[in-house]
């Protein structure tokens, strides 16, 4: 099974401070990077972010890691951007790019998901009066984030049933078997919610 | 005391038609009941019938006198229900969080329902596994988290449908034992026949009907007949 929890354990800083400021802090470094102009001051930005690391005692490998399966996109916003614009240009960008996914990942690896989800409920609550229900919008975050397993252990299973029968990959019918099965999953979800209460 | 008058189920319209359950009549107030049917027997919905899950297409399911349709709410709350594949039975995504969400219907969240679950955790030898995701637990870990997040609600009856089915013998005995010492009426709809060992009285559902109810070696017996 896929290790989906991204959380990393720890007491630093970072760890303890609540979910909520680390979203705002995130909202704010995101609308900061619009006055973003010049390399360097990207390349300011970009060491905020990894003192931050470094505070929550989080290692260079897994700093690398949330970047990797950005790189083929960045080689050719870099390209792109060198071309049109020079490579000035070209390092502001992808610096910028690479300065909010490091930040989104940090608040990801040092929050628990229910933290996170308890923070939204939070700001949720002013919606209070247009009719959105916080304590819903919490059970729809946590519904979610237990669906995920589920749904790639699915589409595991059907894979390997496809294999054993000696099919090659036929996108077609994994993707029916895929979503069939999603759906009766779905089925046996709001099944079990309803026995378990969720019935108002 | 759950009485069960005139039930029958239908499915689809026209050539669809099918009908699952057919007359149905039976009243159920021993407190360890068995089911025991082949697969397509409707022992399935008889389950689902109790709790509400399932409406009668013709007549009336009760729960102490709570009808299952009009009063559904109410009959969930007396009536505590255990699917097949806990996967699909558990909602949050750790274990606290899961045995947790029982306890909101009562109002009891956040730190107030920690004691609680901490206590029922421990009950079912699962403190160790509290913050792990419950993706991460094997089948009969996943069961038994399943069966404590269900009786965290302390409901007067528990239906259980197969709940032993995808486990191991181990696990199987687990669950077995679990279910066993349990105060509350059971009914336990299960292909393991050696769970019925002492209970009370066993329906037996062959094509959509109650064929045969009666103490356990006299169901089980009437059951190996059918199958054989």
């Amino acid at each position: 099974m896929t290790d989906l929890s991204l959380f990393v354990p720890g007491t630093s800083l970072l760890h303890r401070l609540p979910a909520g400021a680390k979203l705002l802090g995130l909202l704010a470094l995101s609308i900061v990077t619009i006055w973003l102009q010049s390399a360097w001051q990207v390349g300011a930005v970009l060491a905020l972010v990894l003192v931050g690391y470094a505070v929550a005692g989080i290692g260079p490998s897994l700093v690398a890691r949330q970047v990797r399966p950005l790189l083929w996109f960045l080689v050719v916003i870099a390209g792109v951007q060198v071309w049109t614009s020079g490579w000035q240009m070209a390092l502001t960008v992808v610096g910028t790019i690479v300065v909010l996914v490091l930040a989104a990942a940090l608040v990801t690896l040092t929050t628990r998901t229910t933290a996170m989800a308890d923070a939204v409920v939070a700001a949720c609550r002013p919606l209070r009066v247009v009719g959105v229900d916080p304590e819903r919008v919490g059970l729809m975050i946590a519904l979610a984030m237990r669906s995920v397993p589920v749904v790639v252990g699915i589409a595991q299973d059907v894979r390997d049933a496809q294999r054993a029968r000696g099919v090659r990959f036929a996108p077609q019918a994994y993707g029916v078997a895929l979503v069939v099965r999603s759906l009766r999953q779905a089925t046996a979800l709001g099944d079990a919610l309803l026995a378990r209460g969720l019935d108002d | 005391m759950i009485e069960v008058s005139g039930v029958s189920q239908v499915y689809g319209a026209g050539a669809a038609r099918r009908t699952v359950l057919d007359g149905v009549e039976v009243t159920l107030s021993e407190h360890r009941i068995g089911v025991v049917g082949s697969n397509g027997s409707g022992k399935s919905t008889f389950a689902r019938l109790l709790n509400g899950l399932v409406e009668p297409t013709r007549g009336t399911v009760t729960v102490d006198g709570l009808d299952t349709v009009r009063e559904g709410r109410a009959v969930r709350q007396k009536v505590g229900f255990c699917f097949t594949d806990p996967d699909s039975q558990i909602v949050m995504p750790t274990v606290r969080e899961d045995v947790a969400f029982g306890l909101r219907r009562k109002g009891l969240r956040g730190a107030a329902a920690d004691p609680v679950v901490d206590d029922a955790l421990a009950r079912f030898g699962l403190s160790a596994l509290a913050d792990s995701p419950a993706h991460t637990l094997s089948g009969g870990e996943k069961q038994l988290l399943a069966l404590c997040s269900v009786l965290i609600t302390e409901p007067d009856v528990l239906v259980l449908d197969e709940p032993t089915t995808l486990l191991d013998l181990r696990n199987a005995r687990r669950i077995g034992d679990v279910v066993a010492s349990l105060p509350q009426q059971v009914l336990l709809v299960t292909h393991q026949l050696d769970l019925l060992a002492g209970f009370d009285r066993v329906l037996v559902f062959d094509e959509g009907r109650l064929v045969h109810d009666d103490a356990p070696a006299g169901a089980v017996d009437h059951y190996r007949r059918l199958m054989a």
